[in-house]
């Protein structure tokens, strides 16, 4: 394997891993906060018991998404060296801001939050959750911003001089077209994942509740399990709404910024649509030549296509073939593109004519790769929904859910389809950004670190794989565990003297 | 904005101050949390006192942690040739760094969340090995540093430098970069034993302050050779300064030592404290301005990796810096606050009979 694809496949792996923990904590920190804010407001201890329960939950996934997200910001330098010289001085801020602003808060008020329910008054220890959960928020601001230049590199110039990419305007980082859909979807898609793990948590105990002849605390189990399953599907369908318009509106950037990302989530291999063509088609179903040059069979619905990327479904959508001609016409002539809608992108028209001396031929990314997550994505984040949809119909007016190894099916379900069309959602867009990690200035092969070699990644990668898959079942029996004891008894929090037992300790 | 090559500027020594500042904040407050979680086994001599020992640092460790990410990140941002060149030359290293992180970081949360003994016992020998091959690992790193990383420019990019004779392992082993990571592992248990002193009462304190008496020894002798070794073989451009270094450095080693003697719990920490930011300021004099490489391999001046070279441009440092200057307070407010709220010492009365969470019973 070549360096380029061992490096990779290390992000690939760390990163897709990492992510398995980011959703639920951006979403669920929130979601304990307004959980906390309800017992504050009403005093009613359904709440409060339903803040620590979903709370400790919360807890064993933020423990791995910190020390997994620490690996992200060391691999930068480590495996992608070149990469961080050339475009550190405008990376590298978000990444210092997303560290001083967002992880000092989110790691302190945590601590706060964990440990001071018996040394805080109630106001003030209801704040620190809040502060925590706008520290995860903050932390999604940055990344994304810094993610959104490698898709579209708005603020910067190229500087011959020193041979990177250089700031001209940080502002830009925030109202790149890209990261201005990228941050909400996301966001979103987050809340699709914690509404998911919320609905399935107490739908999964309410089930467990349907038999006769309930004792009056299985009564009061049974109400708190119910608002949390009615809670949790709602957020489930009105995130999976917001998922569906921002991806729209990401589609939309996606095809003017990056249209060859777009014709291989489609894997359109010639224009569709336009003057004198059909109308371009979404499709449900295609097979490709081994050489990934032309459709052998598939299946479309006209009209959709321009729809998703231009909102007309008699607009006309570039091919792989045809955006393949297109660039390396204009990367011959000194000029590349990515755009060809006549927008000019400042570092991309910079950089235009060293990138000829690297040279680079083939312009498009992996088509099957592109074209199965983008539709996996989509297809599991809608399956989510109508679980969501279809849980709220069970246990409407009152009804309780038969307690079948279906309805714990759907409820495995509810939080996994969501937090894998996440991780597709992303494999997709990093490999269609391919062969650039900066689209259209720097590609990929020229970022990894020359020094590196090929056994030092065989190695991290190798224990990386062995660590985080030890931890991984930990992690999954824990909340297992947590999930299934269901909610704990709770004591009223007090501040506790010198010598008094907290009521909570490691 | 401008496209000439980098020029020296006052921005790039603030940054310099400004990593220094956060490399010292991190190893002041994370050492004595690896101090700490390396002694959870030692001191610990049942699950109560244990949990006490795990309980001092509960709260803080996550923060604490937050100044090396910010220190990482704030190289990337300042010195992106710095953080290129330092993170994918030690890659090995600091792939140490991060599975000692992973290891230590999970095992505070989820040892609480199981009441049998050897999941404990393992989550605790998990947290006490990750905190000490992470000082370790530093301690031989920053070791290197002093010394000089020997850089060259890398075959396809000028601008590029990579370190010469990649991967470069083996050679980090020298007698004294050994000797650097011994000593941070010693002043990190002197300094954490110290810091349990300092919160805890009976048993468990009465311990930590033994411990300390014995390991503040071998610190004092340990980090005085370190020092004295440093300093003359690999002397600052600072002159005298390399000198008052030490001494700060030495008498606050001794101080920590003699008040701890007496159970003056809180001088003592305020010690190991001062000893720990000299020398941390000791070795980061040394790194200037060529950041801890040796550039004698690279003929042509200009074209060295140092402080001009590896800088971010003067916008990117200016609005760095304008950020720091606004939330470098405020987190040193709300951490200085949160230290405070967690200030009382705890003892074995304090923690709860068993594990917090109790399941309903479904009859």
């Amino acid at each position: 394997m070549s360096p380029e694809t061992l490096a990779r496949w290390q992000f690939g792996i760390t990163t897709v891993y990492h992510w398995f923990f980011v959703p639920v904590t951006i979403a669920l920190s929130l979601l304990v906060a307004v959980l906390q804010t309800m017992w504050y407001r009403t005093g009613e201890e359904k709440f409060l018991r339903l803040t620590k329960f979903y709370g400790k939950l919360f807890l064993i996934n933020f423990a791995m998404g910190v020390v997994t997200g620490i690996v992200q910001e060391f691999q930068f330098g480590m495996n992608w060296s070149e990469y961080s010289r050339f475009v550190g001085d405008i990376f590298g801020a978000p990444l210092a801001f997303e560290a001083l602003l967002a992880f000092f808060l989110e790691s302190t008020f945590l601590g706060l939050w964990i440990f001071g329910w018996d040394r805080l008054p109630k106001k003030i220890h209801l704040a620190t959750i809040w502060l925590a959960a706008i520290g995860t928020m903050l932390s999604a601001i940055f990344i994304l911003a810094a993610n959104s230049f490698m898709q579209w590199p708005m603020g910067a110039t190229y500087n011959p001089v020193t041979d990177r990419a250089e700031m001209t305007d940080f502002g830009a980082l925030f109202v790149n077209p890209v990261f201005l859909a990228t941050f909400p979807h996301t966001l979103a898609a987050s809340y699709l994942t914690a509404g998911g793990l919320v609905l399935a948590v107490a739908g999964y105990h309410l089930a467990k509740l349907n038999k006769p002849n309930r004792t009056p605390q299985e009564e009061k189990d049974a109400s708190a399990y119910r608002w949390a399953t009615k809670f949790g599907a709602w957020i489930v369908i009105v995130a999976g709404a917001a998922v569906s318009l921002t991806g729209h509106a990401q589609g939309v950037i996606m095809e003017q910024v990056q249209p060859m990302k777009m014709a291989a989530a489609e894997a359109l291999y010639e224009t569709e649509g336009g003057p004198g063509r059909p109308m371009a088609g979404f499709s449900i179903f295609t097979i490709g030549t081994l050489d990934g040059s032309r459709p052998i069979f598939e299946i479309k619905i006209p009209g959709v296509l321009g729809l998703l990327a231009k909102n007309d479904p008699f607009a006309e959508v570039e091919g792989i073939n045809n955006l393949q001609a297109h660039y390396a016409e204009l990367h011959a002539a000194g000029a590349m593109q990515t755009a060809t809608d006549g927008t000019v992108n400042a570092l991309q028209k910079a950089y235009a004519e060293k990138l000829k001396t690297v040279g680079i031929d083939n312009f498009a990314p992996n088509i099957p790769v592109s074209y199965w997550t983008f539709r996996l994505m989509i297809g599991l984040g809608m399956f989510a929904m109508a679980l969501g949809a279809f849980a709220l119909w069970t246990i409407r007016k009152g009804r309780y859910p038969q307690d079948t190894r279906l309805w714990r099916l759907i409820m495995l379900a509810a939080p996994l389809a969501p937090l894998f069309a996440n991780s597709f959602g992303w494999i997709f867009t990093e490999m269609g950004r391919q062969p650039w990690i900066v689209a259209g200035v720097l590609p990929t092969a020229s970022a990894v670190s020359p020094g590196v070699t090929q056994l030092e990644v065989i190695i991290s990668m190798g224990l990386f794989t062995l660590i985080y898959g030890t931890l991984a079942v930990v992690e999954v029996g824990l909340m297992a565990k947590y999930a299934k004891a269901g909610l704990p008894q709770v004591v009223e929090p007090s501040i506790k003297g010198e010598d008094e037992v907290l009521s909570f300790a490691y | 904005m401008t496209l000439l090559a980098m020029e020296p500027s006052n921005l790039q020594v603030l940054w310099f101050i400004l990593i220094a500042v956060l490399w010292t904040g991190y190893l002041v407050l994370e050492g004595y949390d690896y101090g700490v979680a390396m002694l959870i086994p030692f001191l610990g001599k049942n699950e109560k006192e244990r949990r006490v020992i795990v309980n001092t640092i509960g709260p803080l460790w996550d923060g604490n942690e937050v100044w090396l990410l910010t220190a990482g990140g704030a190289t990337f941002a300042a010195f992106p040739g710095w953080y290129a060149t330092l993170f994918s030359g030690l890659y090995l290293p600091l792939f140490l760094v991060l599975a000692g992180l992973i290891i230590r970081g999970v095992s505070f949360e989820y040892r609480a969340l199981h009441p049998e003994s050897r999941w404990r016992n393992t989550f605790d020998w998990m947290a006490a090995t990750g905190s000490f091959i992470v000082p370790l690992v530093f301690g031989i790193g920053f070791a290197n540093f002093v010394i000089g990383l020997p850089v060259v420019q890398a075959p396809a990019s000028d601008r590029l430098h990579v370190l010469a004779g990649q991967p470069y392992f083996w050679q980090l082993f020298s007698p004294f970069a050994l000797l650097g990571g011994v000593v941070l592992v010693v002043l990190s248990l002197f300094h954490g034993s110290l810091f349990l002193a300092l919160k805890t009462k009976g048993v468990v304190h009465d311990r930590a302050v033994a411990f300390a008496n014995t390991i503040g020894v071998v610190a004092i002798v340990g980090g005085a050779i370190f020092l004295v070794w440093k300093n003359i073989a690999y002397p600052s451009s600072f002159g005298l300064l390399d000198w008052v270094c030490l001494v700060a450095a030495a008498g606050g080693l001794a101080a920590a030592w003699w008040f701890n003697k007496s159970e003056r719990d809180g001088i003592a920490f305020a010690g190991t404290t001062v000893a720990i930011l000299f020398v941390a300021i000791g070795i980061f004099l040394r790194m200037w301005p060529n950041l801890g490489f040796d550039n004698s391999l690279i003929a042509d001046p200009a074209a060295h990796l140092n402080r001009v070279t590896a800088a971010s441009t003067e916008l990117t440092l200016t609005i760095m810096t304008v950020a720091a200057a606004i939330f470098v307070p405020v987190v040193l407010a709300y951490q200085g606050w949160s230290i405070w709220v967690f200030r009382k010492r705890l003892s074995t009365k304090n923690i709860p009979d068993d594990v917090h969470h109790v399941a309903v019973p479904s009859a």
